[in-house]
């Protein structure tokens, strides 16, 4: 099994212990993993503001980086979803559609394809789970509250593996940070409030953790808590998965 | 209200200066979205339901002149006179009409978003016609001269006190008194006297029946129902997209309308409308006003399934904290974003933007409408027709160029962390923004593409 | 701006179905609804959604019943209405006016209706079993006699009742009117009737 690990720009520039912890992971679980060094951006930022038709580029670049893989694994639910949902090329249709195939976000990877039934991680702590949006209503990581349908979480049953946990309830199990991409800045003063309401919710049920499959997410809520000094902490769900 | 000059972002935040009020307006649409949630629950058939009224609607745009046709017959047949308006002036036009042929000067109305949309309200008292709205909502944002903020609760935005001051200057209540109760009270002994000297009454319409030519209004005040029992002429208005094929497709759109609304198993009252009552007169509007434009963009085509019953709003985490003045549209919320542009794709460019797409609003949604991929969508549309502000397009070019090269992305992450400059929460240089309340991340000392450089062999 | 229907030009009705007619798309099927009701024990579902919804459920042997009942909460001097036979001999107080408004100030209106539905506590009511379309709203308090037989479990089921039957007018009543337009503060008694009282009639011998 080749598995190509993708790894969002923003997780590249500002977290990388996030990614380095994805790989681990793999590693640690028999998975032989390769970075194709030329990867950049899924093209998510310019599509959601409205420059789809700009994202050509990318696409193209993402396809040559990935094609050859088995699957393609990523530690983000909103670049996945955007992949699977937006890589066209013009040339490539055929290998922009079989990445769209085969491309998984970790979580996802972990639970379906290598079926993972344990793990031997140990985190003992109080962690708040944020259910980022992409992941959720866009890739089914998770039953969404809207829905009348039996409940499931790809990521809490694999926290649930974790040694010493401890998941905090939430008063709003599913409801959006508030990052948005260029909403966090084209409309600031909703974004932030949906960001210290999401903390807030986290905080005021004790979480000493905020986890979730996407860093944009977390790194949102992250400059929230840094903001008002608080000491809890956003770790991705691949460090909490892989820590020992 | 003249919120024309501003945009959605700028209207937010405005709304979010009072932060114990955005708190306030938040967790009271929260609550409604719980009470759906209680309401939906109770039905394990549900998402069934949603997906059979999706298709009924998907057969309904498919064939929808015919059953225009097919209402107009029937309804006619019935003794109901039926009318066509291309748009909001034809419509606010033929209103006008039809009052000044009966001599009427004074008109009680129900609620009808699309007589907002069309404005008619001003456009009558500019003709000299004093319309009074009877919904209780829709009186209190009359009396405050301001446009409903939502489509299912008119004055979701009103504070009980404001609503009471608002009482003691128009309808003479004492001054301070603002209990729901005796306000509720007041405002029914009000309109009791409008409902019973009013000749005319306009209400909407929920429904229109293609197979009997008659239509059904959904209250849970009376409203409708005391004003058109008590005139002489009752005018329906209604947009093309209402028609259903069969009656007993009711039983679905009823069963998921107040459900999905207020998280009411149904409406205190679902009156249908067949024949004019002895003596008396039904008008019909049926009104086109951009709904067939809309039904050939096929992207866009299935926003006019929407029943308006309001979930998407109240789900919304953004409409929560913004306000439906923010959307400064007759129609707020996501499913206003979506229905807006094609109206006036320049005046409303900004509503697709006001949104995280994160998806809860086509959840809701009774007829499965994918309200965040539209929206996802009308961006595309409205970038493309040249409304996309300049500074935004030349920081999207350097982005792409910047994210299709591994060179220039690699030495522009060695150069300080180009995502600072470039990153999808920093466009346009402005940081500031992000910075006003958040944190910045601290920038790493290295990439994960330079730790891997290290730690991993090709 | 307005559009006047002239010779030689097309009328709005032809512009907007041609409109229509030019950007429809191809034609779906209209799906048959095939969702089963439960078996559920209607009467007993029918007032449990009622009471929640702020109506009232009696159980009655017979009209007397009914007739004790508002003989019990009936003020002198209030104006009784009743649409149904067996009862107006008793109680009415008098409806000549063929004028709805002259309703207004009617107490209390006791009037029949079709059929009950369980999963939302709503009755059915066609102009037929009224004197006056505005009867069941511009009453303060109302009554409704049902057949306790007459209850369906749901809306497919009370359409499928209803059928092809031609009416002027029909409504669902489900409770008293209301309104939780003041912050979200639920009030009973907005425009319509104050109360709603459902009599379940079902002869003892049953």
């Amino acid at each position: 099994m080749k598995v190509g690990l993708f790894i969002p720009c923003y997780v590249d520039q500002f977290y990388p212990g996030a990614a380095i912890a994805t790989l681990q992971l793999l590693e640690k679980l028999g998975v032989t993993v390769s970075y194709p060094k030329n990867q950049t951006c899924c093209g998510q930022p310019m599509a959601n503001s409205g420059f789809e038709h700009l994202t050509g580029g990318c696409n193209e670049l993402f396809i040559k980086n990935f094609a050859e893989f088995d699957y393609i694994v990523a530690p983000s639910g909103s670049c996945v979803l955007h992949i699977k949902e937006h890589l066209h090329s013009h040339e490539h249709e055929a290998g922009a559609a079989g990445i769209s195939s085969k491309i998984y976000e970790l979580s996802s990877f972990l639970t379906d394809v290598l079926k993972v039934e344990s793990l031997p991680s140990k985190f003992p702590f109080k962690v708040g789970v944020h259910q980022s949006c992409h992941g959720q209503r866009g890739l089914h990581l998770s039953q969404m509250s809207e829905l009348v349908a039996a409940p499931f979480s790809k990521p809490h049953s694999l926290l649930k593996m974790v040694k010493g946990i401890e998941i905090v309830p939430l008063s709003r199990i599913d409801e959006c940070c508030g990052f948005g991409g260029t909403f966090c800045v084209a409309e600031e003063a909703v974004s932030a409030k949906m960001g210290k309401d999401r903390v807030e919710d986290h905080l005021s049920h004790g979480a000493e953790f905020i986890t979730g499959v996407d860093m944009s997410c977390l790194m949102h809520m992250e400059g929230i808590l840094n903001r008002r000094g608080s000491k809890v902490k956003v770790l991705h769900l691949a460090e909490i998965l892989n820590a020992d | 209200m003249h919120t024309e000059t501003k945009d959605h972002a700028e209207l937010a935040d405005v709304f979010n200066k009072n932060e114990a009020r955005v708190d306030w307006h938040d967790e009271t649409l929260w609550w409604i979205r719980q009470k759906r949630d209680k309401a939906v629950n109770h039905l394990p058939e549900w998402e069934l339901l949603r997906e059979t009224a999706s298709q009924i609607k998907d057969n309904v745009l498919s064939n929808l002149a015919g059953y225009l046709v097919q209402f107009e017959e029937n309804a006619q047949k019935n003794g109901i006179i039926v009318h066509w308006a291309a748009d909001a002036d034809e419509h606010n036009n033929i209103v006008l009409g039809l009052l000044h042929s009966k001599g009427i000067t004074k008109m009680v109305k129900s609620k009808s978003m699309l007589t907002e949309e069309c404005h008619l309200n001003d456009y009558l008292e500019n003709n000299g016609i004093e319309v009074i709205d009877s919904d209780l909502g829709e009186r209190i944002v009359q009396l405050a001269k301001e446009p409903p903020s939502h489509i299912v609760l008119p004055c979701i935005h009103k504070k009980k006190e404001e609503i009471g001051d608002l009482f003691h200057l128009h309808l003479g209540t004492p001054a301070g008194n603002a209990d729901p109760q005796f306000l509720t009270e007041t405002a029914r002994q009000h309109l009791r006297e409008t409902f019973l000297t009013r000749r005319a009454a306009l209400t909407g319409v929920n429904f229109a029946v293609a197979e009997t030519g008659e239509f059904v209004v959904c209250t849970n005040e009376g409203n409708a129902d005391m004003g058109a029992h008590l005139a002489e002429i009752h005018i329906a208005s209604m947009g093309i997209e209402k028609i259903i094929p069969k009656r007993k497709n009711l039983g679905v759109f009823l069963r998921l309308l107040t459900r999905s609304a207020t998280g009411q198993p149904i409406t205190t009252y679902s009156s249908h409308f067949s024949k004019p009552r002895e003596g008396t007169e039904i008008h019909i509007i049926i009104v086109d006003n951009g709904r067939s434009k809309q039904l050939g963009r096929e992207d866009f085509r299935n926003s006019l399934k929407c029943i308006r019953c309001g979930a998407c709003m109240n789900t919304c985490p953004v409409y929560r904290r913004s306000g439906g003045h923010s959307y400064h549209s007759a129609i707020s919320g996501p499913i206003g974003a979506i229905l807006a542009p094609n109206l006036d794709m320049e005046k409303y460019a900004d509503l697709p933007f006001a949104s995280t797409l994160c998806g809860s609003c086509s959840n809701v949604c009774p007829v499965k409408i994918d309200i965040h991929q539209q929206l996802y969508k009308w961006r595309q549309v409205i970038v493309q027709n040249g409304y996309a502000p300049a500074g935004k397009k030349a920081a999207m070019k350097l982005m792409s160029l910047t994210l299709s090269s591994p060179t220039a992305y690699h030495i522009g992450g060695k150069a300080g962390r180009f995502v600072m400059k470039y990153a999808p929460f920093a466009v346009n240089n402005k940081l500031n923004l992000w910075y006003k309340q958040r944190d910045m991340p601290e920038p790493p000392k290295e990439s994960f593409g330079e730790w891997y450089a290290k730690n991993r062999k090709a | 701006m307005v559009r006047k229907k002239q010779e030689g030009m097309s009328t709005t009705r032809e512009q907007i179905l041609n409109a229509v007619r030019a950007n429809q798309p191809a034609l779906k099927v209209l799906p048959e609804v095939v969702i089963p009701a439960d078996s559920i024990n209607l009467q007993a579902k029918f007032t449990e959604t009622l009471t929640t919804i702020g109506g009232k459920v009696i159980k009655a042997g017979s009209y007397g019943d009914i007739i004790d009942y508002i003989k019990s909460i009936n003020k002198a001097g209030d104006r009784v209405i009743s649409s149904v036979a067996g009862l107006s001999d008793v109680i009415l107080s008098g409806n000549t006016s063929p004028l709805p408004h002259s309703l207004q100030d009617v107490e209390l209106a006791i009037i029949k209706a079709h059929f009950g539905v369980a999963e939302n506590g709503a009755v059915w009511i066609t102009e037929y079993l009224l004197s006056q379309r505005v009867l069941p709203f511009i009453c303060q308090h109302l009554i409704v006699i049902l057949n306790a037989d007459d209850l369906v479990a749901n809306m497919h089921q009370a359409y499928e009742k209803i059928g092809n039957e031609h009416y002027g007018y029909g409504t669902f009543i489900a409770g008293p009117s209301k309104t939780a337009d003041i912050e979200q503060s639920l009030v009973l008694g907005a425009h319509g009737s104050r109360s709603m009282t459902i009599f379940l009639i079902k002869p003892p011998s049953d």
